[in-house]
């Protein structure tokens, strides 16, 4: 049996109200009939491979105007069903027991609105939820070209800036990193392999002061490269230059170990990443020492 | 697929059947209130109303005159199917669980659970042509059967009964005599409670569905083993398609598949097998509770599925499910004319 499913017609009016070619008063329907050469073919775009079919009239409505009304209808069959003589009978039957007071709008029956598919099994491993990125929150936050939110402090992404953070305590101080980055590296390494028989000390239990060293690696994230740097320019002078933004964690210059230049770039991690971007639009371009300097976010290195 | 979901029940579905023309589909449910609906739409045409409990089965006659329920009010009843009055009532002395029309519609097989000191049992029942000359007279009573007989269906020719219930046990009755002819093997069959048995349109082969989330197909005759078909959940209800080799499991909870982020309609899906390569084709996912009735449309153009959270959903297949390639059929095929000519 074939159910078409019929779209609303919509009207479109080609010509402004105001102007009123006939006056619908003087009128008859007569008057009204021999105006329709005025207007162009009835066109039927007949059923493409979907089914459907547009319907172009052109009418006058009823101030005169040349109204132009599309009507697409899309049939589908559901099922092609071959009744047999009884079967058609069947159809004809009163409704009986609970069915006799239903009212049209009852939803007992409905279709669904989701496509079901037969979904043919897939190899383990891969997942069919894997494509559904619309799914995945973070996704649609980071859509619209928005910068994803990081706290440094309690690592929770898309909430709100480190300095914003609720738990704010839980940073520590950054001095402590400029002098001891490579200590606290080798420390951490053993204390992942020790077992929990072994002493571990107080900086290096989990919580607390562990943040620390992960609040160091967050410092990476908010990495500056220097660029174009005259020769003698050590970490010292950069220092001096990027903490008028905010607190730096680290600086570094890449020096020549033969001839003990300056290779010319640098490293300056801030802890504040607003710091950061203060300094790249502030000091990109500036003149220091001769040199236009160059400074940009720098890219994340793989470790 | 866009299948029609029909919620006229307000408790889990338990049976579904469709009469032999394929345009009219019966739901049973635990809510007492069998409904038959129209198998093309969804629309509903008529309930019978009149038992006391939950209805766990039902059949429909030849020409779609008379419909038998089995319910847990430990009566079966006969119904006109176009004006839902009650034709007659069958008394027993426990729930009735399984209900089944024979050929030619003149005997009906009824399964009762064991109740107090009652066993469970198969009556079988003269169906009058003439609902006045009704009587409640057995013609025949089995017992035997340990634990709840869950479904029994006549076998070819009305000449066996097949039986399969609690005990995991298939089992062949003679008619005539009421002795058991034939009994599945114990270490091939089914391990644990059989709950549901569907026959092929020939009836050449049989299917049975079982809670050791297995369903094993089964010559009729022999009552040998000949494929098995392995799921992850247990199975609640089984069919078979009339037109192509596929077999229908459904079933209930899946122990690994527990995410909380899809957003799709229902989890509970109904799995296609193909019935000869024993090799999953794919799922119907939709419900949102276990699967406890499955019935496909004897055109084998469209299947229903009915679920724990009361509805049924009426799928009509899309072209391309009549398509479907399986890659390793012509190697298989292959391999059999092989064993076979050597």
């Amino acid at each position: 049996m074939a159910m078409a499913f019929d779209r609303p017609a919509s009207a479109t009016i080609q010509n402004p109200p105001h102007s009123n070619k006939i006056r619908w008063g003087e009128l008859d329907e007569d008057d009204g009939e021999d105006l329709d050469f005025l207007l162009p073919p009835r066109m039927v775009i007949g059923p493409d491979e979907n089914g459907v079919k547009k319907v172009i009239e052109y009418k006058f409505n009823n101030e005169g105007n040349k109204v132009k009304i599309t009507t697409t209808t899309r049939i589908r069959k559901l099922a092609k069903a071959r009744l047999s003589k009884s079967a058609v009978e069947r159809r004809s039957w009163a409704k009986f027991g609970d069915a006799v007071h239903e009212e049209l709008g009852s939803r007992l029956t409905m279709v669904s609105t989701e496509e079901i598919l037969l979904e043919r099994p897939r190899a383990p491993g891969s997942k069919a939820e894997e494509t559904k990125v619309a799914g995945d929150p973070l996704a649609s936050i980071a859509k619209g070209g928005a910068v994803l939110m990081v706290c440094r402090t309690c690592g929770k992404k898309g909430d709100h800036w480190t300095s914003k953070c609720p738990y704010k305590d839980l940073a520590v101080q950054p001095e402590s990193f400029i002098d001891k980055p490579s200590a606290s590296e080798t420390t951490v390494a053993a204390a992942g392999t020790s077992k929990s028989t072994t002493y571990v000390p107080p900086t290096l239990r989990g919580g607390g002061d562990r943040s620390g060293t992960d609040m160091k690696r967050r410092n990476e994230e908010n990495s500056v490269r220097v660029t174009n740097l005259s020769e003698d320019t050590r970490e010292p002078d950069l220092l001096e230059l990027f903490r008028t933004f905010g607190p730096v964690s680290r600086v570094y210059v890449a020096v020549d170990q033969k001839t003990g230049v300056s290779r010319g770039f640098g490293f300056v991690n801030f802890v504040n990443k607003e710091d950061a971007e203060r300094a790249i639009n502030k000091l990109n371009g500036y003149g220091y020492d001769n040199l236009i300097l160059r400074v940009e976010w720098a890219t994340p290195r793989s470790n | 697929m866009r299948p029609i979901l029909m919620k006229g029940h307000e408790r889990p579905l338990t049976f579904l059947k469709y009469n032999r023309e394929g345009d009219l589909l019966f739901s049973c449910a635990k809510d007492h209130t069998p409904t038959v609906w129209f198998a093309d739409n969804g629309e509903r045409l008529g309930t019978y109303r009149g038992h006391n409990g939950a209805v766990w089965c039902c059949d429909v006659s030849r020409d779609s005159t008379r419909l038998i329920t089995g319910s847990a009010d430990q009566t079966a009843k006969l119904w006109n199917v176009q004006t839902g009055t009650q034709l007659y009532t069958f008394n027993f002395g426990s729930p009735t669980r399984s209900v089944d029309f024979s050929i030619g519609d003149k005997l009906a097989v009824i399964t009762t659970d064991p109740f107090m000191e009652l066993t469970s049992a198969i009556h079988v029942k003269r169906i009058a042509r003439d609902p006045s000359d009704q009587t409640g007279e057995s013609v025949l009573t089995i017992k035997g059967p340990q634990g709840r007989i869950n479904r029994a269906i006549w076998g070819p020719l009305n000449r066996t009964i097949i039986s399969a219930g609690e005990d995991a046990v298939t089992r062949v009755w003679d008619t005539e005599t009421g002795k058991l002819i034939n009994e599945s093997d114990k270490e091939s069959g089914h391990q644990k409670t059989v709950t549901s048995l569907a026959k092929s349109a020939d009836w050449s082969h049989f299917l049975t569905g079982s809670l050791d989330k297995s369903a094993k197909l089964w010559d009729t005759r022999t009552l040998t083993l000949v494929k098995t078909y392995v799921t992850e959940r247990p199975v609640n209800a089984v069919a078979m398609s009339p037109l192509l080799d596929h077999v229908v499991i459904g079933g209930g909870q899946e122990a690994s598949h527990v995410t909380t982020t899809d957003r799709r309609a229902g989890k509970f899906e109904a799995k296609f097998f193909h019935k000869i390569l024993q090799e999953e084709i794919g799922g119907v996912k939709g419900h949102f509770g276990p699967i406890n009735a499955l019935a496909f449309n004897p055109d084998g153009r469209s299947f229903s599925s009915g679920g724990e959270d009361g509805y049924v959903r009426l799928h009509h297949f899309d072209p391309d499910y009549f398509n479907i390639k399986m890659g390793s059929l012509w190697k298989h095929i292959i391999l059999e004319l092989h064993e076979a000519i050597d």
